[in-house]
């Protein structure tokens, strides 16, 4: 495995230990962080801080009921929750998404599959599958977009991506994220907002009928 | 811990409950919960710890970023009705020696960083509060500077790497 050239920002990394990442963005950068011995050091480095900042909290002075019930469950059956390790290229927080199932892909045309993990008002996680030498859509981002690599690699613009690396792109970039030839590419993408694609035809038409 | 780990000790559950029941509580309702549902949380929370035991590490964490970490997950666990995406644990190596040096190293460090924290205006030190109380996104955090995180970093990846020593599997 070559070595992990992008990582999310120091701020980013923040943001997620204290739980404050929307939810895609947060699958994205805790399979990074699963896969990445640099922002776990990190990630642990800020969980340490938000210790601090408990340990230093204001004590409020609890109920003698709540010491009373929570010692009377202490020895309570209890069902642990399920406990998802990766399965091949998929990190934890990705087979968790799955439910521990295994990708089902929809094809979007030129080879390009996906798997959309979760869609809702904060945004999307996706899975995709690029062959070889294949494009992902010229692109540019109405909001936050993080593309996490999974397997093989890709380029664009900004430069190579390979195995656990992340590119952060926003509103500012417009890229065309190209598959490197060898292993197809396999990315966990996530976004807060849809993404602007420049269809091909509209583009070659622009000047003709100023679209 | 150790010994509620280890050895399943009530009476260390006890003097983790005393100490960090009520800063859990104060920590909770800071940020936003009304105060009956804090207790719930905070019930939540310890159950949890006592469940979890078997989890901790003291050589990547201290007591207060463990437990820090799950009270954030309960809260955003019940706000967002849904699980928060974590990171793979790394497992310790059964039957793996405890390294006294890598657990005293990390208290001393976290005691700097304590240390540090008191240091700031107060000004300051409420961003710090806010941001890990999750009332920050990452683009105002970006705004901030200097998270006082320098002391204790390399030492948290000093351990992460003796970990990975041990934990053959991981990287393969
Ligand atoms: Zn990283
Ligand atoms: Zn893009």
């Amino acid at each position: 495995m070559s070595a992990i050239t992008h990582h999310p920002s120091d701020a980013m990394l923040a943001a997620y230990a204290a739980g404050n990442l929307p939810h895609p963005f947060a699958v994205v950068v805790a399979s990074h962080v699963s896969l990445c011995g640099q922002c776990r050091a990190t990630f642990e480095a800020h969980q340490a801080v938000g210790g601090v900042v408990l340990e230093e909290s204001h004590a409020v002075p609890v109920s003698p009921s709540l010491r009373e019930n929570l010692f009377a469950q202490l020895d309570a059956p209890f069902a642990p929750e399920p406990v998802y390790e990766r399965s091949g290229v998929y990190p934890g927080p990705v087979m968790e998404a799955f439910k521990g199932r295994a990708p089902r892909w929809k094809t979007l045309g030129m080879g390009v599959r996906q798997d959309i993990l979760s869609r809702d008002v904060n945004g999307s996680v996706r899975l995709l599958y690029i062959p070889p030498g294949q494009a992902v859509p010229d692109h540019s981002h109405g909001g936050l977009e993080l593309t996490l690599v999974l397997q093989g690699s890709f380029s664009d613009e900004t430069g190579r991506f390979g195995v656990g690396d992340l590119e952060i792109a926003d509103e500012a970039l417009e890229h065309t994220p190209i598959a490197d030839e060898g292993e197809a590419c396999i990315c966990l993408a996530a976004t807060d907002a849809r993404l602007r694609f420049r269809a091909l035809v509209p583009r070659l038409l622009q000047p003709i009928f100023r679209i | 811990m150790i010994a509620i780990r280890d050895d399943r000790d009530r009476n260390a559950f006890a003097a983790l409950f005393d100490h960090f029941a009520p800063r859990l509580k104060g920590f909770i309702i800071r940020s936003g919960a009304p105060a009956h549902q804090a207790e719930e949380i905070v019930q939540d929370v310890m159950l949890t710890i006592w469940r979890k035991a078997a989890m901790f590490d003291p050589h990547r964490a201290q007591v207060s970023a463990w437990i820090y970490q799950i009270a954030r997950n309960r809260q955003i666990d019940i706000a967002r009705k849904e699980n928060r995406p974590m990171p793979e644990e790394l497992r310790q190596e059964p039957g793996s020696e405890p390294d006294a040096s890598q657990i005293l190293g990390l208290e001393q460090e976290a005691g700097q960083l304590k240390q540090a924290l008191s240091r700031l205006k107060p000004e300051q030190r409420e961003m710090i509060e806010k941001a890990y109380l999750g009332e920050l996104t990452h683009m105002e955090i970006s705004a901030q500077t200097g998270l006082p995180l320098g002391t204790i970093k390399s030492r948290i990846r000093l351990g992460l790497q003796r970990l990975r020593h041990e934990l053959k599997d991981l990287d393969q």
